[in-house]
């Protein structure tokens, strides 16, 4: 009955939820807490590294942290040890400018030592400042430009497709990169060819650059755009590793098309002077604001 | 009569041939029926994905194809590559990915549908992108063979073919072609007129207005702007000590500008520049618009006594 509900696309999303999240991954709350610990630890870095570097982007990082920890611990096919395996699930950060939570998650995965992380920004690093598939093991998508890695994404979904294969193709896009007018054609395209195997995670942070979303360009209900484009939509907690485990499942459970999770999320998420601060989208914490930050991630 | 034929035809043809490639998949954006990607969508439907009217996205589909070990081919008009500019250069070109880029209804030569239609910059924007090939071929036989060669291409690559028909060249001398490799169509030794696309068989014709009063031309046809065969220029200067170049393209940043840079670096020779004067087309007929812009034989046959003149 359970598998019924599943697979029936008229069952409402919510339920459809609830039941893959009863049938599937490991919920017991080891596994969350471990997924939490691996998540604080990745917000220690990402203050490390924009602090060292003096530049960077943290708070979409802090914003993304939870949604990446989870999806690449519990549920993407990859192997470290053979960071281009043509048959592994790729992650497409398509909001590159986040990438120190990205480099954080790959080292934790170990994709590359911890020590790699010193690199980022610095001449001839692994870690540019945009993550790039020139240069990080473990990175599927040369990012930077907003707007991008969603239809590269289709690319790669086709690809599967082609060949066959299982493998599932995620894509994270920030909120105010949905400004971009080319996301909407591969938003059309990607439902146009029923790319069942392309999931989409979509990190609400309310910030952009500038400032808060609501300012720069209203986006009303980002979730509503999606279903009117034809997509499969799932509206979640960013921060509450259960609800994205259960979102997880959902993913797994949908096969008529593509799928998005939309993640409401705090921009700066765990360090109380960055959250929800538009300063801190493009801002690095100085000395004193890292040991602030340090102290309150509990190290 | 001469044999006629439109490149487009020849990047269609091609196509189907590349279609024993289980990898090779092609790219649309709703103007398959005039680039000719619409021969391979017949035959090979699972293998064609429609972008809709969406270049942006069409470009880095192709690119994650690439970079999942597919061949893209991804055709629209050639104005209408340049809507998805910035994803050629961040998603394709700058990771290094073979995403192959035709764009149809290059130049002044398209014609009647206007200014907006004929690009006139496609070559200059897509040879300053590193990683780039940029090819311009002049006849079917030559867009079909030099298409074909671009499936064991490493690197990204822009196609500029042609809407209307220009006379057959390579019959017979197929041999000849190769993707960086210049082909000299006629030898001379007074001046070396090196052109590419549509303007090559001007080119040719020219050589014959020259000859008529004792000028002999040699003919290249440069069909790819990049990399530049700059071993066959240099060749040309040594030859003939005067360089012409000839093409449907602003006279900024295309042929002549390639050449003028090889030129003023490593073998300083007078050039003489054909091309289409900084200033946007306007509706006509291909031949009108090659006289409007001063592209026809006859304006590269002048172009090549002033270089003569200035030797």
């Amino acid at each position: 009955m359970f598998l019924e509900i599943l697979k029936d696309p008229t069952q409402p999303t919510v339920l459809r939820a609830m039941v893959s999240g009863m049938m599937n991954y490991e919920k017991d709350s080891e596994a969350i807490a471990g997924i939490e610990e691996m998540a604080r630890r990745c917000r220690a870095e990402i203050l490390k590294m924009t602090h060292r570097a003096s530049a960077g982007h943290p708070g979409g990082s802090l914003s993304e942290i939870d949604l990446l920890c989870a999806l690449y611990k519990s549920r993407m096919n990859i192997n470290p040890d053979e960071p281009k395996w043509p048959d592994r699930d790729r992650f497409i950060l398509s909001k590159g400018h986040a990438s120190p939570g990205m480099y954080a998650v790959l080292s934790e995965m170990g994709f590359f030592p911890n020590e790699e992380l010193a690199s980022y920004r610095v001449k001839g690093g692994i870690c540019q400042g945009h993550v790039d598939m020139k240069w990080t093991p473990g990175v599927d998508f040369s990012a930077g430009s907003l707007g991008m890695g969603l239809s590269f994404g289709i690319g790669c979904s086709i690809a599967a497709k082609l060949e066959s294969s299982s493998r599932t193709t995620f894509v994270m896009l920030g909120d105010g990169e949905l400004q971009e007018g080319a996301i909407w054609e591969a938003a059309m395209a990607a439902k146009h060819h029923e790319l069942s195997n392309l999931k989409v995670i979509v990190d609400l942070n309310n910030i952009q650059n500038d400032d808060f979303v609501e300012k720069q360009m209203r986006m009303f209900s980002v979730a509503d755009k999606w279903r009117s484009f034809g997509w499969n939509v799932l509206e979640i907690d960013g921060h509450n590793v259960e609800q994205i485990l259960d979102g997880l499942s959902w993913f797994d459970s949908i096969e008529d098309g593509p799928a998005v999770i939309i993640a409401s999320t705090v921009k700066g998420k765990g360090i109380s002077y960055m959250e929800n601060n538009p300063s801190f989208h493009g801002a690095a914490p100085n000395d004193e604001q890292l040991a602030i930050g340090m102290e309150e991630l509990g190290f | 009569m001469v044999e006629m034929g439109a490149t487009r035809d020849g990047y269609g043809k091609a196509l189907l041939k590349l279609a024993e490639d289980p990898k090779v998949v092609v790219l649309e954006a709703d103007l398959g029926k005039s680039t000719k990607s619409v021969l391979f969508r017949k035959e090979y439907p699972e293998r064609t994905y429609s972008c809709g009217i969406g270049e942006q996205n069409m470009m880095l589909v192709g690119a994650g194809l690439a970079a999942s070990g597919y061949k893209p081919f991804a055709s629209t008009f050639a104005i209408f590559t340049e809507r998805g500019f910035e994803q050629v250069r961040n998603g394709i070109a700058r990771p290094n990915l073979p995403v192959h880029i035709c764009g149809s209804h290059g130049g002044t030569h398209t014609g009647t549908d206007g200014s907006s239609a004929q690009s006139i910059e496609d070559l200059a924007i897509y040879r300053t992108l590193p990683n780039m090939i940029v090819m311009h071929p002049s006849d079917i036989i030559s867009a079909e063979i030099l298409t074909l060669q671009l499936a064991n291409a490493k690197s990204p690559s822009y196609t500029r073919t042609a809407r209307n028909k220009t006379p057959v060249i390579y019959t017979g001398i197929e041999e000849k072609l190769e993707i960086g490799k210049g082909v000299i169509l006629k030898e001379g030794n007074d001046v070396a007129i090196v052109a590419c696309g549509v303007l090559v068989s001007e080119a040719l014709d020219a050589a014959n207005i020259l000859e008529k009063e004792g000028i002999m031309a040699r003919v290249v046809d440069m069909h790819t702007i990049k990399p530049l065969d700059t071993d066959l220029i240099r060749d040309s200067v040594l030859r003939c000590g005067a360089i012409v170049s000839a093409e449907d393209h602003n006279i900024i940043g295309g042929l002549g500008g390639a050449i003028a840079e090889y030129l003023v670096s490593e073998i300083p020779a007078p050039l003489e520049r054909v091309g289409v004067p900084d200033r946007f087309g306007e509706s006509a007929q291909a031949s009108e618009m090659l006289e409007i812009m001063g592209l026809t034989a006859q304006h590269i046959a002048d172009a090549a006594k002033a270089a003569v003149a200035r030797k």
